[in-house]
């Protein structure tokens, strides 16, 4: 399989596994799940890593490291704002 | 096995990881750990990359990620419940400006074809993401007005952007991505989608902002995908993907706990006549005021109280005190239980986290559909920082919240509104629920006024 063909097979893959995970969901869950899908997004980090390390030029250099502190504060900044959401869950279902 | 086979290997560890954690954040018992299989899965993909990639200016991108996380960890860990949706719309935003900042980069290495559409795709869509999302963070912040804003020509406006963006990314394709024109194109291309953002989230009234919030979200996501597909990283591409069609879906089911179709949520201010709001009936109508004492006695003699919890509670960190009131009434043998709306507070589940923050046991928090029947057999509502999620005004046609569901509260016997002020609720409509015979108010800060009711129901 040629290499485009193979990232739309992902692709499309993908979209069905991502409708498939969240159909299910609680009303009550809605908010950490949006939170939390929002924190993996931030993965986006990878890309602005690879493209500020391969950057040459001051204002290329300049964009990719700004690239890179806002998808860091998008992943780390959603990780643990989910996890202190769902901190005031624990014990719940123990009640 | 080669160096690649080892990094796609983690990458695809990585890949599951972050689709278990959205399965695991479906269910409340698994939540927890889904978030941190998908934070694990995400720092193996950053040292994944650190490790395995030949990067130049290697301490400048560490330093930018000691930044970034020194900024977002303090931040995430003070902000107080109440602000959390606020802030997880402005972590979405930057997410989109990160991925649309990696398009431009990218742009001249991006060949033609596909790779190319994708990467003026990701300017697009990260642009619109990222100003949209801190247009929404402003009206939550309520730095800016709640709302609905429709400015002179706003569809002509709205449309204009957008074909501007397309024709000026069709510039930039016919260029290859390089030269002068080119970048010239793209950064045009980005103000453009910029100005859309702006222009798609101003009409939305307050209300609706969290759905707003998941479907930027959702348009990250697709950003991110695009750019995995430009910069053949398949973690990127399953990644934003999954968010992506996650997030759309999400959007779907808050859309239809609110009960009206995603298009006149964010459209329906655009068609017009929903915008009048509160100038209607005057809000100089006489209403009956009550003291904490009467609202003590109501409470004491009642058989089964129910209270409506919304965002003036939460504001007012009322959770706590609320509880206590809740205890001394079962002590005296009256029936309390909560009816929270799907969308009590500023999102989906809001006030669920924060009644948990307060330890209500869970039994006692009922959902809408649960607690819809029981109003006409209940003595006492009372209503603490909640409007628009009982205002009647849902059930006809023609106001801004028309076709919401609503809590059925005038059917009870009586029903105690606490309340800072008559100022309207989110929608900014007049809750003709205020004025009924059997309603009375107690005006003050939602914790101060239920101190006095708990004073008061000790003393009696």
């Amino acid at each position: 399989m040629s290499g485009g063909m193979g990232l739309l097979t992902v692709f499309v893959l993908s979209v069905f596994v991502g409708f498939e995970v969240v159909s299910k969901v609680s009303t009550t869950l809605h908010t950490p799940l949006m939170s939390g899908a929002n924190a993996i997004h931030g993965v986006i980090l990878v890309g602005a890593i690879l493209v500020t390390g391969s950057a040459s030029g001051a204002v290329e250099v300049t964009l990719g490291l700004v690239a890179t502190v806002l998808a860091t504060v998008n992943m780390v900044g959603g990780f643990v704002v989910t996890d202190r959401m769902l901190e005031m869950f624990k014990g719940k279902s123990r009640v | 096995m080669t160096k690649q086979n080892w990094v796609d290997l983690a990458y695809l560890v990585a890949a599951v990881c972050f689709i278990l954690a959205l399965k695991g954040l479906s269910s409340p018992r698994t939540a927890r750990n889904g978030n941190l299989l998908g934070a694990f899965g995400a720092a193996l993909a950053v040292v994944t990359v650190l490790v395995s990639a030949d990067l130049h200016h290697l301490p400048l991108i560490l330093g930018a990620i000691l930044v970034g996380a020194a900024a977002a960890v303090p931040t995430s860990r003070r902000v107080p419940m109440t602000a959390m949706p606020q802030l997880v719309a402005l972590f979405n935003g930057v997410g989109g400006g990160a991925a649309a900042i990696v398009a431009y980069l990218e742009l001249p290495h991006a060949g033609s074809g596909f790779p190319l559409v994708a990467s003026m795709f990701t300017i697009v869509i990260g642009s619109i993401s990222f100003s949209g999302s801190v247009v929404t963070f402003l009206k939550l912040q309520e730095v800016i007005t709640t709302r609905p804003v429709v400015l002179p020509g706003h569809p002509l406006l709205f449309g204009g952007s957008l074909l501007a963006a397309a024709a000026l990314s069709v510039v930039a394709y016919a260029q290859h991505g390089t030269g002068t024109v080119a970048t010239a194109a793209a950064l045009l291309t980005a103000a453009a989608s910029l100005a859309a953002g702006v222009l798609f989230v101003l009409p939305v009234g307050g209300a609706d902002v969290p759905i707003v919030i998941s479907l930027l979200n959702a348009f990250t996501g697709l950003s991110v995908a695009a750019s995995g597909y430009v910069l053949d990283n398949v973690l990127l591409l399953v990644a934003g993907t999954l968010v992506g069609a996650s997030g759309t879906l999400l959007t779907r089911l808050m859309a239809q706990a609110m009960g009206r179709p995603l298009t006149s949520t964010l459209f329906g201010a655009l068609r017009g006549g929903s915008t009048a709001g509160s100038a209607g009936p005057g809000s100089d109508r006489p209403v009956r005021a009550a003291s904490p004492d009467d609202v003590a006695i109501l409470l004491n003699y009642a058989h089964r109280v129910i209270v409506v919890p919304g965002y003036g509670l939460a504001v007012a960190q009322a959770q706590h005190t609320v509880r206590e009131l809740a205890d001394l009434l079962a002590e005296r043998d009256v029936e309390v239980q909560y009816g929270i709306h799907p969308v009590a507070g500023r999102m989906p589940g809001h006030m669920n986290v924060l009644l948990a923050e307060a330890n209500v046991p869970y039994d006692q928090l009922k959902e809408m559909d649960e607690v819809n029947p029981q109003f006409a057999t209940t003595d006492v509502v009372l209503v603490i920082g909640a409007n628009d999620v009982v205002n009647p005004a849902a059930r006809q046609p023609g106001t801004p919240i028309s076709g919401m569901p609503i809590l059925d509260v005038d059917q009870a016997q009586n029903v105690i509104f606490l309340k800072r002020s008559m100022r309207p609720g989110f929608a900014g409509i007049d809750n003709e629920l205020l004025y009924q015979p059997n309603t009375s108010l107690l005006f003050g800060d939602a914790k101060e006024s239920l101190t006095k009711v708990v004073a008061a129901l000790k003393a009696l």
